[in-house]
C-alpha cells in the first residue's frame, strides 16, 4: 500500500537570505491575510470583529490593541478596502463571520508572503525600485501603500524607522526577492 | 516623474501608478436597442480629442485601485484638476484661465 504523504505548504522564498552590512533581506514568516472590502455600514462591525479599527485615512494602518490582536494589522489600500494581516496565523475568515454589513472577505494568506526589508540602508533599498517617496515626513511609521517594485505591485509597510514589510503576490517573491538583493549590493544612501 | 493627485489617496503619486482609461463623461445611452447604428458609432468610437484641455477618466491601478476623472492640457501635458468618478463635469473655458493664470 502507497504510503499516505505528509502534505506540508511551500514557502516560496524558504531558507533565502541576502543584505550588506547596512541592510538585511530576509522572507517573512507565513502569515494569515485577509482582503477585506466594506461599504460603510459594515465597518464598524468589522472593526469590533477583528478587534482592529480599520483605518479611514489614505496611506494608514492600525494595529490591534487587544493581547490577542497585537500581531493583528489593518492596512488601507482604498476608499472601501483594506489588507488584514495576522503574524500569528489567527483564522481571520472566521473572526469576521459575526460583523454585520456588506462586505467582502477574501482569504489570500497564501496568495501573498512577504520580504523584510531592514536596517540603515532599507529606505534606500526599496526606493531603488519604488517610485513613492518614502522619506519619513512623507512616509512615517506605520503608513502603507499598494504600489509598485520594479515591474511588480506589492503592498508596502514601514514598521519602523528602518524596518519595511514588502507583501507580493507569491508568483511575483523571487523577482521581488532578487530585485532587493540585486537593490542591497550598492545602496544609494 | 510626473506626478498625478488621486482624489481618494488625496495626495500626488508618481504617473507610474496610475493608468490612462479613456475620455470621461461619456454616457452610455439608456436603451441602447432604439439607437441607430450612426448613434452607436458616435458612442462607442468618435471621440472628442481636442487639442487642449481634455476630459479623462484615470485609474491609480497600482495604488488605491479607483478610477476618478481628470482634466489635462493636451497641450502642455498638465494635468489641470482631477476629482472623483461621479462628480460634474468642470468648465474647460474656467479651467482653461485658471492654468493660464497658474503659467504667468
Ligand atoms: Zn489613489
Amino acid at each position: 500500500m502507497a504510503e499516505a504523504l505528509a502534505a506540508r505548504p511551500q514557502y516560496p522564498l524558504e531558507g533565502l537570505v541576502a543584505g550588506s552590512a547596512q541592510v538585511q533581506i530576509t522572507p517573512a514568516a507565513p502569515a494569515s491575510r485577509l482582503a477585506l472590502r466594506a461599504r460603510p455600514d459594515a465597518v464598524a462591525p468589522l472593526s469590533k470583529a477583528l478587534a482592529v479599527k480599520l483605518p479611514q485615512k489614505p496611506k494608514t494602518s492600525a494595529r490591534g490593541t487587544a493581547a490577542k490582536t497585537k500581531s493583528r494589522q489593518a492596512l488601507w489600500l482604498g476608499p472601501d478596502e483594506w489588507l488584514v494581516i495576522d503574524t500569528d496565523g489567527a483564522d481571520l475568515m472566521a473572526a469576521c463571520q459575526p460583523a454585520t454589513g456588506t462586505f467582502s472577505a477574501v482569504d489570500v494568506s497564501n496568495r501573498n508572503t512577504a520580504i523584510i526589508v531592514s536596517g540603515a540602508a532599507a529606505e534606500a533599498v526599496i526606493s531603488s525600485g519604488c517610485p513613492q517617496d518614502l522619506s519619513l515626513k512623507a512616509f512615517p511609521v506605520g503608513a502603507c501603500a499598494r504600489t509598485l517594485l520594479g515591474k511588480t505591485e506589492i503592498v508596502l509597510l514601514r514598521e519602523e524607522e528602518d524596518v519595511f514589510r514588502v507583501e507580493c503576490w507569491r508568483s511575483f517573491s523571487a523577482y521581488a526577492f532578487a530585485f532587493l538583493a540585486e537593490a542591497a549590493r550598492d545602496p544609494m544612501v | 516623474m510626473l506626478q498625478i493627485y488621486c482624489p481618494y489617496c488625496k495626495e500626488e503619486r508618481p504617473e507610474l501608478e496610475f493608468r490612462h482609461a479613456g475620455e470621461a463623461h461619456i454616457a452610455r445611452p439608456a436603451d441602447m436597442k432604439s439607437i441607430s447604428d450612426e448613434e452607436f458609432e458616435g458612442y462607442f468610437f468618435i471621440r472628442s480629442n481636442p487639442k487642449g484641455i481634455a476630459f479623462e477618466r484615470w485609474r491609480h491601478v497600482h495604488g488605491c485601485g479607483r478610477f476618478f476623472n481628470a482634466a489635462r492640457d493636451t497641450v502642455s501635458d498638465k494635468f489641470i484638476t482631477t476629482y472623483e468618478a461621479g462628480e460634474p463635469k468642470p468648465d474647460a473655458a474656467e479651467l482653461a484661465a485658471k492654468s493660464g493664470e497658474a503659467d504667468k
